[in-house]
């Protein structure tokens, strides 16, 4: 027992005894994607907490989609994402060194340009 | 005559709409968890705006007044709202049970006039039907959750559902001669197949949260909301929802 009373207040019990966590009484964080239109890439836009992956979606639903454009919603549980450590960062250091893989070097625009040119009026591309 | 049977048909409806819409907002701030506070506010506006576009079809296609002014100005025993729609907000047990039987009443309804025979509630019927989609889907989420939850929670959706189902069935209370002009002139199928159809859509949702519906013919729905005879809750609701707007009736917004 403490001589605290904000501790006796919280009714922590017996330090030794086994704490049961019933099913549903701690909610989970679930991540959620936005997706704008049809085909677009769901967009990560926060993230909500829920009982279950079925009102995880409702609840983003009212959270994230009642105003901007949406026309559907993905829901992850957090702790099913795999990332990175923090300490592996190290791992994309040199990207920045390593431009000649970048696809900006190549030129095509005006290939694809002439392309266009020669083929109007020939065929109805659309 | 038609016209006259369709605006006291719309006023109930708007009226249903307005006061839950009101009882309901009464939870903002409240809620549970943050996530259910901005589902559960979001939705009410949503009844409040439902609410809003009768009392505006009631104005512009049926000779009514002004919807602000029939929305807050009218004496009590004018309003044409149900029971169920009155109660106080006791626990969010009692809160979640009636936006759940309210909820699929009302998308029942509306549903029925997808094909209605007047042109401005079959618009309506289409506009609100992906909105009473979400708020089934809510209601039915959480009856399912909650009744899933332990014992104590499991008792108390028992005990809201004993408690509201008789307030629940006032929804339907008969239209009397109106409501035969309505069903002849293909409006709307009338309360009691509206009655039957509701029943349908709660009970397999029930049956499988393991709720029991208790047996109908032991229930005395409650009527008289929509002859104006109210519950005592409807006076003070009416008067803290029209404050504002009563400071000054002419007030430009």
């Amino acid at each position: 027992m403490s001589l605290d009373p904000r501790v006796n207040r919280l009714k922590l019990g017996d330090p030794g005894a086994v704490i049961k966590v019933e099913e549903g009484e701690n909610w989970n964080v679930y991540e959620v994607f936005h997706q704008e239109k049809r085909g677009a890439h769901h967009e990560h836009v926060g993230c909500v907490h829920a009982p279950d992956p079925q009102l995880a979606l409702i609840f983003a639903k009212e959270q994230f989609a009642r105003r901007k454009k949406c026309v559907n919603l993905w829901v992850v549980k957090s702790a099913d994402i795999l990332a990175f450590d923090v300490e592996d960062e190290d791992m994309f250091a040199n990207n920045l060194e390593k431009t000649y893989r970048d696809a900006s070097g190549f030129k095509v625009m005006e290939k694809i340009n002439k392309f266009k040119q020669s083929s109007k009026g020939t065929t109805d591309v659309k | 005559m038609l016209n006259n049977a369709i605006t006291d048909l719309l006023t109930k409806m708007a009226d249903d709409e307005l006061i839950m819409g009101h009882r309901n907002s009464e939870w903002t701030g409240l809620g549970p968890v943050m996530e259910e506070d901005i589902a559960f506010s979001s939705m009410a506006q949503d009844k409040i705006g439902h609410s809003w576009a009768l009392y505006r079809i009631i104005e512009e296609n049926l000779g009514g007044s002004q919807a602000d002014i029939f929305a807050f100005c009218r004496p009590e025993n004018e309003y044409k709202c149900c029971h169920l729609v009155e109660y106080p907000n006791a626990g969010y047990d009692f809160s979640l049970m009636r936006h759940f039987l309210f909820d699929q009443a009302e998308a029942v309804r509306y549903e029925s006039m997808l094909e209605s025979s007047f042109e401005p509630l079959q618009q309506l019927s289409r506009k609100v039907k992906g909105e009473l989609k979400y708020h089934t889907l809510h209601a039915n989420a959480w009856v399912m959750q909650l009744s899933k939850a332990g014992e104590e929670s499991y008792d108390r959706m028992q005990t809201a559902l004993n408690e509201i189902i008789a307030l629940a069935a006032g929804i339907f209370e008969p239209g009397k001669a109106n409501e035969q002009v309505l069903i002849d002139a293909k409006v709307y199928p009338g309360e009691k197949e509206l009655y039957s159809r509701w029943l349908d859509r709660i009970y397999p949702v029930l049956v499988k949260a393991s709720l029991n519906l208790p047996p109908l013919e032991s229930i005395t729905p409650a009527y008289g909301g929509r002859t104006g005879q109210h519950t005592p809750y409807l006076a003070p609701l009416l008067k803290e929802m029209g404050e504002v707007f009563n400071l000054d009736t002419a007030a430009n917004w």
